[in-house]
């Protein structure tokens, strides 16, 4: 007499954010169109609905707005850290007030999960906020000496998939250390930061501090070209990354890099299977696996290699893909027509290059961009799927006989951003992750943040460190 | 006993068990097997646990799942108190828990101590609901083998159709393992055909790692359920402790082909936590054991809850404590 416990639908309202139908770029605290006029338009990539047309920021933007932050720099940096922690402690609390209202324009705009923005997107933003109000007044202890200078206006460039997340990222340090800053969101998210711009108006922080230029590669590259610009800071992929470097190069500004990854997730045969398994899921499927420090290669211990498989794909079989905005979906939609592509066109090779490709049964909507969660087994280190980043719902699957071999093939990768490691034994946990080249290893959990905890790359994956403590040093002159 | 092959192995060769049925001939057998089975991290059981609880069950989601909720409760007196009275009471509450609403359905069973069986039994005749009986000088099972398995062999002969014995902790902390397999055998023996729960009294064996090997001895000894507390102790039923057990009975049937059931007991109270564990059960073990016969709430408070949440469902508003009946 067993029957279906079928979930109803749990949609969390969209009532709570009223999104404009049009919105400015932000600049010198107050919204104004581009220059030139030229708008585009952000959609749901869950229903390919225009959520609001938005102003293009071009190079003349770019210029206006790193004049005003120039401008409000000489106040602001000299404003005693306690002033400055004030302002970010108030933005902190805003967030959190109004964390329901930015988790659904958040699961809106980039169509990740309610459940993911609302437990992990916005919490770990305000977190973000928290943590270096906190520095501000404390910088003379930060380990650079007493009283570190600020740079001056910091040109950050962010990605789609954790947008606001990415913002805080950039934000909080920036604005504690004393630096303004000039903001360019990516051209499929823009929406978030234009409420994080009200969130400033509403903190009263002072007109320049924050300035925030939806827009294109193009707006990006101006932002990171211009000659009054001290410090530049991007995350997105290894191509773009590669690009900035070079335009910086022989300028004075200051670098931080947080691009591509390809994470190994290495599970040994003394793992708590049923916790590894729900590590590797969380690896790869958060976010859809859009995520830089994604554990997109699984590397297993060939003894165990079936009882893991057999339960990682129980396991697939029983995620939720669907609607964003229903609070028990697991998967949501992939963020652009684009990514959609380009992860399509990596899965099709990782199969005509013979890897064996399975996928969760599950329907995807009709509308709007999904790829259902998927598996390739019979992977070798040569095939592209355990080498590209793909930055998609796809696990290459590869094994291993001992430790050395399991470092050796996690370490075989042009990226270096983070690893897990899954076992019970304490003393390997140490030893494998000391030879590990992967700015964040994991052990017996996966995709863990907080803003006490550096973040960074090796390699291909960037350089400098973002959150805790470290994360001061990319915006001092030190 | 199961005879079915399983792919153990083992690097020390020797008098590694090859089948499951090897495994408890001898003390170091049992040991190496249930020391062998993956170990459990705490933080991320409790972390599972946790996010399967953001589940949101609304509407008819909700409908379904309170209707199975109440059908799958043990409804529970274990006082020194008891009086026949009191266990009429239960019963007529456990054959129609609403009185107002006929549709409503009946618990799975009403849970008493052994000398009260008889008038459990008298009290639900007819219904359809079970009577349990605690045995093995529940709770804290400190006492003879004998007298243990004379006390279960007393409530099946007044008609127990299920028994709840718990293991000896003591036992097992010490590493007894085999003390406690053979305990459980011989009291499945004394059940006859009453259905056996074996309670583990979770929160005294204090880790994840003993409640995974806990729950692997009970169901290699033949238990009908694994259960997890006695409601007497400080830490009873938790999702995370109810987790672990459904993995075990997913993994058992897995290997052996055997279903066994599972029951949380103790501070279950309300509709919402009640549906959590439904959600437990649905994405771990899996539909087949959202039935009655494979899981059961044992509880007192909480049916009265699930009750004012079904008239909520049913009438838009809520009621409140008088509209319900206290028995």
């Amino acid at each position: 007499m067993a029957s279906i416990f079928e979930y109803a639908p749990a949609p969390e309202s969209r009532s709570v954010v009223d999104i404009a139908p049009s919105y400015g770029l932000f600049i010198d605290g107050e919204f104004a169109d581009a220059a030139d006029g030229k708008v585009f338009k952000s959609v749901s990539p869950a229903t390919e609905e225009v959520l609001s047309e938005v102003a293009q920021a071009g190079e003349a933007d770019v210029d206006r707005a790193v004049q005003a932050a120039r401008k409000a720099f000489e106040k602001w940096s000299a404003l005693p850290g306690a002033e400055r922690g004030k302002y970010l402690f108030r933005i902190a609390r805003i967030i959190q007030e109004r964390s329901r209202e930015l988790a659904v324009l958040e699961t809106l705009d980039n169509g990740k999960p309610i459940k993911e923005t609302r437990d992990a997107d916005l919490p770990l933003v305000a977190a973000h906020f928290f943590y270096y109000a906190g520095w501000a007044d404390k910088l003379d202890h930060a380990g650079y000496g007493a009283d570190p200078r600020a740079l001056g206006v910091a040109g950050q460039v962010i990605p789609w998939n954790f947008p606001l997340l990415m913002l805080a990222w950039k934000i909080a340090p920036a604005l504690a250390t004393g630096n303004t800053v000039v903001l360019k969101p990516a051209e499929t998210t823009p929406l978030s930061a234009l409420f994080f711009a009200d969130i400033c108006r509403q903190a009263g922080l002072p007109k320049g501090v924050v300035n925030i230029l939806p827009g294109y590669g193009d707006a990006g590259a101006a932002l990171v070209a211009h000659s009054d610009v001290n410090k530049v800071a991007f995350t997105g992929s290894t191509a773009v990354g590669k690009q900035i470097a070079r335009t910086v190069a022989g300028t004075d500004k200051k670098l931080t890099l947080e691009l591509g990854g390809k994470g190994a997730n290495i599970v040994f045969d003394d793992a708590p299977i049923d916790q590894a398994v729900e590590g590797i899921v969380t690896g790869i499927f958060f976010n859809q696996g859009q995520v830089c420090c994604a554990g997109s290669r699984l590397l297993v211990q060939e003894s165990v290699q079936d009882e893991v498989l057999d339960a990682l794909k129980r396991r697939l079989t029983t995620l939720r893909l669907g609607d964003p905005l229903d609070k028990n979906t697991d998967i949501g939609a992939i963020n652009s027509a684009e990514q959609l592509a380009r992860i399509t066109a990596l899965a099709d090779t990782g199969e005509a290059e013979g890897a064996e490709r399975w996928s969760a049964p599950c329907e995807l909507p009709s509308s709007g961009y999904w790829f259902a969660p998927t598996l390739f087994t019979n992977v070798t280190q040569a095939h592209t799927v355990a080498r590209d980043e793909i930055f998609g719902p796809v696990l290459s699957v590869l094994t291993f006989r001992t430790p050395d071999e399991a470092v050796a093939k996690a370490n075989n990768t042009q990226y270096g951003l983070s690893a897990g490691i899954w076992t019970e034994k304490g003393s390997r946990i140490l030893a494998v992750a000391n030879k590990l080249r992967a700015g964040v290893v994991w052990a017996n959990t996966f995709n863990k943040f907080d803003p006490t905890s550096p973040f960074g790359g090796y390699k291909e994956s960037g350089f400098g460190r973002e959150g805790g403590r470290h994360g001061l040093e990319a915006y001092l002159d030190v | 006993m199961r005879t079915t092959p399983s792919t153990e192995t083992d690097e020390a060769g020797g008098a590694t068990p090859r089948t499951l049925a090897d495994v408890p001939t001898s003390a170091s057998t049992l040991r190496r097997f249930l020391h062998g089975l993956p170990g459990v991290d705490a933080v991320g059981l409790e972390a599972r646990a946790a996010s399967l609880g953001t589940r949101s069950i609304k509407t008819t989601a909700k409908a379904y799942a309170i209707d199975l909720a109440i059908s799958m409760i043990d409804l529970t007196t274990l006082e020194g108190a008891d009086t026949a009275g009191k266990v009429r009471a239960l019963g007529a509450k456990a054959v129609h828990p609403d009185p107002t609403d006929r549709s409503t359905p009946r618990t799975a069973a009403v849970c008493v101590y052994p000398d009260m069986v008889a008038t459990a039994k008298e009290a639900v005749a007819g219904s359809g609901v079970k009577v349990a009986s605690v045995a093995t000088a529940f709770p804290a099972g400190r006492a003879a083998l004998g007298v243990k398995l004379a006390d279960v062999r007393d409530a099946v002969a007044a008609g127990a159709d299920e028994i709840d014995m718990v293991i000896d902790r003591g036992a097992f902390l010490a590493g007894d393992y085999m003390k406690v397999y053979e305990e459980i055998v011989a009291v499945k023996e004394a059940s006859g055909p009453a259905r056996l729960k074996v309670i583990f009294e979770t929160g005294e064996l204090s880790t994840y790692d003993n409640i995974r090997r806990a729950s692997w001895i009970g169901m290699l000894a033949g238990a009908d359920f694994i259960k997890t507390s006695t409601g007497k102790v400080g830490v009873n039923a938790t999702p995370a402790n109810t987790l672990l057990m459904l993995e075990a009975v997913r993994d058992f049937r897995a290997q052996t082909g055997v279903q066994v059931g599972v029951k949380p007991a103790g501070g279950i109270r309300t509709a919402k936590d009640a549906l959590k564990f439904l959600v437990l059960v649905n994405e771990t073990a899996g539909a087949d054991w959202l039935d009655n016969h494979w899981f059961r709430f044992g509880a007192s408070s909480l049916l009265n809850d699930l009750l004012m949440q079904r008239q909520k469902l049913a009438t838009g508003r809520y009621s409140g404590p008088d509209y319900v009946t206290v028995d």
